[in-house]
């Protein structure tokens, strides 16, 4: 989460103090990302720098009692990074794809109880989570927005746990069916360094 | 005591060659106000273990109870009397009465249980608007989405004085909007002392649940523990 954008985009609702910026952003992401005044004063000192903030007296008083507001470079600099695109083209070095990766590679481990296990663990990540929204008020949506983003991946490494589990059942099927031990699984140079692995 | 237990059930279809074990020696018990929630892939055995604790299959060994007392002991007309009255039942496949509209639908088993037609169909027009779709109560079931399809079924399934709702896939129709609207009221009904049973594929909505025993081959392999607070997810550092 980008802390320069989030100070701009409630700057564009009016001006504000330090201190308030600092708690409103706490309010509006539910409290999941704490801050602190340093940041809140690093990044107010480089937007101002740049343009896109301005504060409100001569820069005599200096902490919580100074005022900012947005600039017509900082609305359009806010516009433009609402609609641009995160970078999601290259995968972050996923650990829990590796852990699987190695433990198809080493003999005498079942792969699909180590599925499991990871399983386990993110289905109690998410219960934790699905509490808290079943606890929240309806009208805390940023709050609720955050969770949901939070629930939405961790299914999304479930539904691949799932598909990893449905992949090595069926490999586990075909090697009882055929004489021949399966080929052990490799991966390309290429796909190695895709997912992070080390050599 | 618990609401439901599963007493080392097993279940046998078919016999020689093409014999399946779609349970092997399962044991589960669901106290009453909770939600429990059986994942696993598809043939892992979820839907059978759910008929056989709705009492509408016998296991071929192991036993059932209902509120401590074993199914297999009650007459036909007591295990009748229980799956009207005490067990609200989600349908894979909805199972809904073709010839009734949505409303009658959702009234007919407290009708069934002497509830006056009247009482009932507001019972009935409540739950169906809870779950958003009160301006199909006169619809017949061909003539509405997958969604509200099932959305009728889970109304049917909480309506009454339940002690057992069991679901079968209940959000598998639905976005997630409107899934979230039928746990909730899933929850709502444990949150009174009913005990709930949902079979799923989505780990969101068996997030919702108190407990996930996870399936495989007909065999309960794990389950999760009881989760701490959600504190910890928001102490500093918890998340980055
Ligand atoms: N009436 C039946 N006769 C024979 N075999 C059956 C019968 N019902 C289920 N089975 C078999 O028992 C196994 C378990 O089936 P079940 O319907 O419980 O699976 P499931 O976990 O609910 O799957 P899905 O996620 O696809 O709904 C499957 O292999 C299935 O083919
Ligand atoms: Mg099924």
């Amino acid at each position: 989460m980008s802390v320069r954008h989030a100070l701009l985009a409630l700057l564009s609702e009016g001006p504000k103090y330090g201190l308030q910026l600092r708690q409103e952003f706490e309010a509006r992401t539910g409290e999941v990302w704490p801050l602190n005044v340093g940041q809140v004063y690093t990044t107010l000192r480089r937007l101002e720098r740049d343009g896109l903030v301005e504060s409100d007296d001569d820069g005599t008083e200096e902490g919580p009692q100074r005022g900012f507001h947005i600039t017509p470079e900082g609305e359009a600099e806010l516009a433009t990074w609402l609609r641009t695109p995160p970078d999601m083209t290259s995968p972050p070095r996923d650990e829990l794809v590796i852990k699987v990766l190695v433990a198809l590679a080493l003999p005498g481990v079942d792969v699909r109880d180590v599925v499991q296990v990871h399983r386990r663990y993110v289905v109690e990540l998410m219960q934790q989570w699905t509490r808290l929204k079943e606890d929240a008020p309806e009208h805390d949506v940023g709050f609720l927005l955050v969770v949901d983003a939070e629930l939405f991946r961790l299914d999304s490494v479930i539904r691949w746990l799932d598909a990893a589990d449905g992949r090595l059942a069926r490999l586990a099927a075909d090697a009882k069916d055929a004489p021949e031990p399966a080929p052990a699984p490799s991966l390309s140079p290429r796909l190695r360094r895709r997912v992070g692995m080390r050599r | 005591m618990s609401a439901l237990e599963l007493r080392g059930v097993s279940k046998v279809y078919g016999d020689g060659p093409t014999e399946v074990h779609a349970l092997r020696n399962v044991d589960l018990s669901v106290e009453a106000g909770m939600l429990v929630a059986v994942m696993g892939p598809s043939g892992s055995g979820k839907s059978t273990l759910l008929t056989i604790a709705g009492s509408l299959e016998v296991p071929t060994s192991g036993e059932v109870l209902v509120d401590g007392v074993p199914v297999a002991n009650m007459s036909r007309n007591d295990r009748a009397r229980l799956r009207r009255r005490s067990i609200g039942y989600v349908f894979q496949d909805f199972n809904l009465l073709a010839g009734l509209t949505s409303v009658e639908n959702v009234a007919l088993p407290l009708e069934l249980d002497g509830v006056t037609a009247k009482k009932a169909r507001v019972a009935g027009m409540h739950a169906l608007e809870e779950l958003g779709i009160g301006d199909r109560a006169s619809h017949f079931p061909d003539e509405l989405s997958g969604g509200e399809r099932q959305r009728v079924a889970i109304a049917r399934a909480v309506v009454g004085d339940r002690h057992l709702l069991l679901a079968d896939e209940p959000s598998g129709a639905l976005d997630s909007v409107n899934a979230e609207a039928v746990i909730r009221l899933v929850r709502a009904a444990c949150q009174r002392g009913v005990a709930g049973v949902i079979v799923t594929h989505d780990a969101q909505l068996a997030s919702w649940a108190d407990r996930v025993v996870f399936l495989r081959d007909g065999r309960i392999v794990d389950q999760t523990m009881p989760p701490p607070g959600p504190e910890s997810l928001l102490s500093p550092g918890a998340t980055s």
